[in-house]
């Protein structure tokens, strides 16, 4: 079997065993990522000497007894938001391009305790703030399973190298679907958990109170065993919570008999695409089968999310994203007149549209005579959807929702229409409000053959059970990897070749 | 279309925001908020009378620990990305005048 090809746990397997070295993987992944990026434009950041550097020691480590888990010489990709020292860490923006952090972020650091060999920095929306990845300074990430397609985001580049088999999994950041959306446009399986169940420390941050760190892989299991690895109690993060029940491998059963499934009927009713609603039922109807106990109900206030979500998250930005001033660290204007106008210039020629527009919006809502209109307005809607999902948890195990209203849009057709573009949030957005756990499965494909995605969706700290219902619909549907266009990559890696001349 | 912008707003918000906006940026972040702003004001739909704001779904509460001297980052580490430095401090232009 293709070294590229295996999940990270059989990675891992063959490694502890021998039968691979940890240096043979990450050589596997460099030559695969320098084959199909010219394509898929994934990374920022490849660190092929430091990744080769890394695996020979924990290839040692390996060999001394001192790595013994399951993740350890597995390589691994991160998204460009989580400090990596010593490694550029650009978070999608001209604004970092040259900032390489003195310290790695906890995720990061829990990964590095495990054993797991970092081999580059995954593309992103700038500042995590974008659906489709295209908001990035260093150019789009095109769909593995169609580059004329956008791969979702904001945690596109590493949704787009788990699904191109350029890494086995990766680490992504979710704060209104991040992690859900992108993972259902490239048919993967990505973890968004209960908020405060991964620490935040070193995660650039874009909307403090939603933020979460999560993992992307082609398995269920590998996503539930790299959480298992990256949870911790952090003191360095005052949201980081202590979960008691962080054995998230233990949830990996075939059994959903007597589960309570709730379908919320607001989130299948209009503008959702007709192909992806009659999958994700199709795949509920499969749980059905195996036993679970399927009820559709109300779950209200779905369309209040958005609103609510673009004024809490665009406040929090415009307040964190205050940090980027040209004094301590990245970029800085070359031209300006005295201080004040060099925090000015060098923001607005660091900054992006997308992320201008969002700190405009957040300094707008939070200013004097809005604040309460918009501000605490938002932070009461939010209130009542925490609410409307406790109401439905007292019914239901778990919630079945589209992770998008439609499969991957083509590239170049999102950013014309920004509030186009966030209303695509609409199923996503809820489940950081409420702080909820929620993972994206894989379930189909439409008649373009993009893959569609079904989020699952639990109550806090609830995990365990959506981990449990993807693992066991998974069993009855074999990972699809976009094996059909791996012609259709190489054709377009040919392409690329001749257009670039001999890139 | 309820929400108005003024010139006057988008410049207090360019103020706000430490953004040197372009007439072109102006007009386009006029038109982009009044239309964010016309569809956040959806909630208005909606009765929030007596809820308490939600800043973060669980309780958050000071996190205290004991103050005890650790090695932070060395003044070498914090300077590593400063865009200007000087006798191990962030160079900035004369503040005052």
């Amino acid at each position: 079997m293709d070294i590229c090809s295996m999940t990270a746990l059989e990675l891992g397997k063959r490694i502890r065993q021998r039968e691979l070295s940890a240096v043979e993987a990450a050589e596997a992944c460099l030559a695969r990522i320098e084959a199909v990026e010219p394509v898929i434009n994934g990374f920022v950041t490849i660190d092929a000497e430091g990744a080769l550097a890394r695996a020979r020691e924990v290839q040692k480590g390996i060999d001394d007894g001192i790595f013994t888990g399951p993740l350890a010489g597995v390589p691994v990709a991160v998204k460009d938001n989580l400090c990596t020292k010593g490694v550029l860490t650009t978070c999608g923006s001209k604004m970092l391009g040259n900032f390489r952090p003195t310290f790695s972020a906890e995720a990061v650091r829990n990964l590095e305790k495990a054993g797991a060999v970092v081999i580059g920095k995954t593309n992103m929306d700038e500042f995590a703030m974008g659906s489709t990845t295209e908001t990035s300074y260093y150019g789009a990430t095109k769909n593995p399973w169609d580059p004329g397609h956008v791969p979702g985001g904001s945690s596109g580049g590493s949704c787009a190298a788990v699904a191109a088999n350029e890494c086995p999994f990766a680490l992504g950041s979710d704060t209104g679907g991040s992690i859900r959306q992108p993972s259902s446009f490239c048919g993967v399986i990505g973890i968004k958990p209960t908020y405060g169940t991964v620490s935040r420390y070193g995660l650039v941050a874009y909307g403090s109170s939603l933020d979460q760190v999560g993992p992307v892989a082609r398995s269920v299991s590998d996503c539930a065993a790299v959480l298992e690895a990256i949870a911790s109690h952090d003191k360095k993060d005052s949201t980081s919570i202590r979960r008691e029940d962080d054995d998230f491998t233990g949830a990996l059963v075939d059994e959903v008999k007597g589960m309570r499934i709730g379908i919320p009927k607001d989130y299948f009713g209009e503008g959702l695409d007709r192909e992806v609603k009659d999958q994700i039922l199709h795949a509920v109807n499969v749980l059905e089968e195996k036993g679970a106990l399927v009820e559709e109900f109300d779950l209200s206030l779905v369309q209040y999310a958005i609103p609510a979500y673009y004024v809490i998250a665009s406040a929090e930005a415009s307040s964190n994203l205050s940090r980027f001033d040209g004094v301590k660290y990245g970029y800085r204007a070359e031209n300006y007149d005295g201080l004040h106008n060099m925090y000015k210039m060098t923001r607005s020629e660091g900054f992006g549209a997308e992320v201008k527009r969002r700190i405009m919006l957040g300094s707008f809502v939070l200013s004097s005579g809005y604040y309460d209109a918009y501000y605490l307005k938002a932070l009461r809607t939010k209130a009542l959807i925490k609410r409307a999902f406790d109401s439905a948890f007292a019914r239901f195990d778990i919630i079945v929702a589209p992770a998008a209203p439609t499969t991957a849009p083509e590239l170049g057709k999102s950013l014309i229409d920004p509030l186009k573009m966030y209303l695509g949030d609409i199923y996503t957005v809820s489940v950081n409000l409420a702080g909820l756990p929620g993972i994206t499965v894989p379930v189909g494909q439409d008649a373009k053959g993009l893959p569609v995605g079904m989020q699952l969706i639990g109550d806090c700290f609830a995990e365990n059970k959506i981990i449990r219902a993807a693992y066991a619909f998974e069993q009855t549907r074999k990972y699809e990897a976009p094996g059909l266009c791996s012609d259709r990559i190489d054709a377009a890696a040919g392409e690329s070749f001749d257009r670039e001349g001999g890139r | 279309m309820a929400n108005k912008i003024s010139d006057e707003t988008i410049e207090y918000v360019g103020i706000l925001a430490k953004l040197e906006l372009s007439c072109e940026e102006k007009e386009n972040a006029k038109s982009d908020m009044e239309k964010m702003l016309d569809y956040i004001d959806t909630l208005n739909e909606l009765d929030t009378a007596g809820i308490k704001p939600m800043s973060h779904v669980f309780p958050v509460n000071n996190v205290f620990r004991e103050d005890i001297v650790r090695d932070g980052d060395g003044s070498a580490d914090a300077l590593a990305n400063a865009p200007l430095a000087k006798d191990q401090g962030f160079k900035v232009p004369k503040t005052i005048g």
